[in-house]
């Protein structure tokens, strides 16, 4: 009854090729997006900004990133831990040895650094496919993880391996207060989303799905897959990258290689497949259970009242198990049972 | 699935988490002082990170025990860290504001350090780093919210230092010996290097890096290179699993345990328990204290917390290694904040920043620790504007094959390296960070 689109004629093919063709889509998008800019910012308080909502801001990039790799062009990546040290370390390595170099510079070039590496590293997708390739890419894992540990130029000669970044200014604004710093990740996160929704639905993002599909016979009607691949492994690294850079700056402010160990890789892996492979939705929806869960969890379990030990242990086990619950009960991701929900809001109240 | 029932659930699980998320910003103007305890009892380092959240608990309840301090209770909350620097930023963000607001965070993790350093001064809440964090943070001109109390890793590699030559008789006799560190491949293990670099060029040592990749369980690569290079002493810098592994390894490769000296971290029973007689020669730094068993403060916490069934942990563990310095570094914050409630409203909450000028004007004499029933257990701290360190006084001890004795005399650091670097390195980051140094007029408030 509410969400129809009866009605709704498309007269012309700008107006067919929105990405929210419904005007009730188009209504709830702009709805949420003067939540996220203006109603946020001013009444959240401190602790949802700084501990959940700017790392989900930030691991959704990350995710949406993977997604574009995993999930358009099908390429099992266990690499992105390292890509995103790659863009945070390339951004703080701008941003402090070049004397007042702009920070929106510094972490796009961060971004820049991570795609050159992510192509580097994509390389032997061109030979090796599927689970193969994800071992191939755990070495672009362990490499980041050793050149930032052991090689001391990239850390600054700092004698700890520990890196840290304060007074970011954007064109004279201080990005100081938890509200300003989500603002912030929030606008990369809204111009990347934009951006790479528009690429998955551009002839690029369809050479990526023909890939994943069938690569050879997406080789056969013409797609080059050497350059559809490399491409996937570009776009999606220079968005890690950028994720990355913005974790180090806004969210950590300072950080050691830990930061993005293997767990990260697979954490945003885990992201991607239970959001939902192939769903710039799911990216986000991934990042929300795999971030904020946990923390409820346990801000819950403590609230009982148990024990530190046994609190911990107990978000452990339930978080493990409404992963399995999810991939049994849709194992296409949470994308999935939204777009279901959906179809059957369109039939509502009155199914057939 | 039925669509419907799911939607209900999510329904259900989202109001709940939503109650859970806001529980933490809802702010209770309390009557108590507000201790919020950073620990990991789970993961890797938990065999460690429990007696340390124990003792630290235990003490708490016991000042509660004894009335409080001059009447203020003190409420305490745990947050599990898991040794995770992105989680106990989590958790911090978590308590901060708890129960009127936190009165000092003690993060027991190098990396949290770095991270909370950056954090502190903005939210006006002080840092005691008992025994590890950044060495450089002795500087409070520099680092007005950080409080590095009774040792660094600068000053505890320079006592080994020192121990050694001594051993060796004399610090020329040192000369042309190889020293290698084993050492944490983390923030935390790699604290130490710059002192031991300073002290190789000046001693004339050699020293051999051997990193660990966290969090230690596998070692082979690197005590196979101590069997190349057969060092003349090793020195340990691991935590948690790290450190039995390494003894593991040097019983193993027939690396004498007698020639290995641990930092304070790698010298407590959870790091040799394992390995029992095989540890046995095994030497580690002892912060100030040992295994205390028969001081009396361990028996009056075993009378008034224990004995009244309000013990943390194990009975046996009380008294132990690390249990006495989680109790130590929470004694340095209930007499940090006893002390700043002389000067601002004795008897009444205070602030965390009212808190910060009570560590930094900490006076515990000889008297004051007896009376506390730290006689024989530490050394007098106090602490100035200058000096947030307030002392670094230092032992060596020994595992018999059952428990630690202790087998040299008092130690302290040097301050003729150490200082010159401790500038060099708080004013890079005062640099970096724009940060100017702290007027002398500063100190008064």
């Amino acid at each position: 009854m509410l969400y129809r689109e009866n009605g709704q004629f498309k007269t012309s093919y700008a107006a067919d090729q929105q990405i929210f063709p419904i005007i009730q889509d188009r209504v709830l998008i702009v709805a949420m997006l003067v939540v996220a800019f203006v109603v946020v910012p001013l009444v959240a308080p401190e602790y949802l900004f700084r501990a959940i909502l700017i790392p989900f801001l930030i691991l959704s990039l990350a995710a949406l990133g993977l997604n574009i790799l995993v999930g358009y062009c099908g390429q099992i990546s266990l690499g992105t831990g390292g890509f995103m040290a790659v863009g945070a370390y390339a951004a703080y390595n701008f941003f402090v040895r070049i004397d007042g170099f702009p920070v929106v510079v510094a972490i796009l070039l961060g971004g820049a650094c991570a795609t050159v590496v992510g192509v580097l590293f994509g390389i032997p997708s061109l030979r090796i496919k599927g689970l193969y390739l994800a071992v191939a890419t755990l070495a672009a894992q362990f490499f980041t993880d050793w050149a930032f540990l052991r090689i001391k130029w990239f850390t600054n000669d700092s004698s700890s391996g520990s890196v840290s970044v304060s007074s970011l200014q954007v064109a004279g604004w201080t990005i100081d207060t938890p509200a300003e710093k989500y603002l912030f990740c929030l606008m990369f996160l809204a111009v990347f989303g934009l951006l790479a929704k528009n690429l998955v639905r551009s002839h690029i993002g369809r050479e990526w799905m023909a890939i994943r599909d069938m690569d050879v016979a997406a080789a056969v009607i013409g797609i080059r897959p050497v350059y559809a691949k490399l491409t996937a492994f570009a776009v999606s690294s220079f968005i890690v990258g950028v994720a990355g850079a913005l974790w180090g700056f806004v969210h950590l402010g300072s950080w050691e290689p830990a930061a993005f160990n293997i767990d990260r890789s697979f954490q945003l892996l885990f992201m991607v497949i239970i959001g939902g492979l192939g769903s710039i939705m799911g990216s986000f929806f991934g990042a929300a259970f795999i971030v904020i869960l946990p923390i409820a969890l346990d801000n819950l379990t403590v609230a009982v009242g148990l024990n530190t030990a046994l609190a911990s242990h107990l978000t452990f086990m339930v978080f493990g198990g409404l992963i399995v619950f999810f991939l049994i009960v849709e194992p296409h991701g949470i994308a999935r049972l939204w777009s279901m929900g959906k179809e059957k809001l369109r039939l509502w109240p009155f199914p057939h | 699935m039925k669509l419907k029932s799911l939607a209900l659930a999510a329904a259900i699980a989202f109001a709940g988490l939503s109650t859970a998320l806001t529980s933490p910003a809802a702010f209770a103007q309390a009557k108590e002082q507000f201790f919020p305890v950073l620990v990991y009892r789970t993961g890797a380092y938990a065999p460690n990170g429990v007696p340390f959240a124990n003792g630290y608990v235990d003490y708490l309840k016991y000042i509660n025990a004894k009335g409080g301090i001059n009447g203020v209770k003190i409420s305490y909350e745990e947050c599990e860290t898991g040794y995770a620097t992105d989680k106990g930023v989590e958790c911090y963000e978590r308590l901060k504001g708890k129960n009127g607001g936190a009165t000092v965070f003690q993060p027991l993790s190098t990396g949290i350090t770095f991270a909370l350093t950056d954090k502190a001064p903005g939210d006006k809440i002080p840092l005691i780093t008992s025994g590890y964090g950044r060495a450089d943070t002795v500087d409070g001109m520099a680092f007005k919210w950080n409080f590095p109390l009774l040792g660094t890793y600068w000053t505890g590699a320079d006592i080994l230092i020192q121990h050694l030559a001594k051993k060796e008789g004399g610090a020329d006799k040192l000369k042309g010996k190889k020293i290698a560190l084993v050492y944490h491949d983390s923030p935390y293990g790699k604290e130490p290097i710059p002192l031991l670099q300073e002290r190789a060029k000046h001693n004339g040592f050699e020293l051999q890096l051997l990193p660990v990749t966290a969090p230690g369980v596998e070692q082979k690569a690197t005590w196979l290179q101590v069997r190349q290079s057969r060092p003349d002493y090793v020195l340990l810098w691991g935590w948690g699993v790290m450190n039995s592994a390494a003894l593991k390894e040097a019983v193993a490769t027939g690396y004498p345990r007698e020639k290995m000296y641990g930092v304070w971290w790698s010298g407590a029973e959870p790091d040799v328990k394992d390995v029992g007689a095989g540890a046995k020669g095994y030497n580690a730094l002892a912060m100030q204290h040992g295994a205390e068993p028969n001081a009396k403060i361990v028996q009056d916490i075993l009378k008034e917390v224990h004995g009244k069934g309000q013990g943390t942990g194990p009975k046996e563990e009380v008294g132990q290694v690390l249990y006495m310095r989680g109790m130590i570094a929470s004694m340095l914050a209930v007499e940090g904040v006893r002390r700043a409630q002389e000067r601002f409203a004795k008897g009444k909450v205070i602030t965390a920043e009212q808190a910060r000028w009570g560590f930094e004007n900490l006076a515990l004499d000889q008297k004051k620790l007896d009376a506390l029933g730290f006689a024989g257990v530490m050394r007098p701290v106090s602490t100035s504007c200058a000096d947030h360190l307030g002392s670094s006084w230092a032992r060596i001890h020994t595992w018999d094959g059952s428990k630690w004795a202790f087998s040299s005399d008092w130690y302290e650091a040097d301050d003729s390296l150490i200082k010159p670097l401790v500038k060099a390195s708080s004013e890079k980051y005062a640099n970096e960070k724009k940060i100017a140094r702290r007027a002398p007029a500063d100190c008064q408030s």
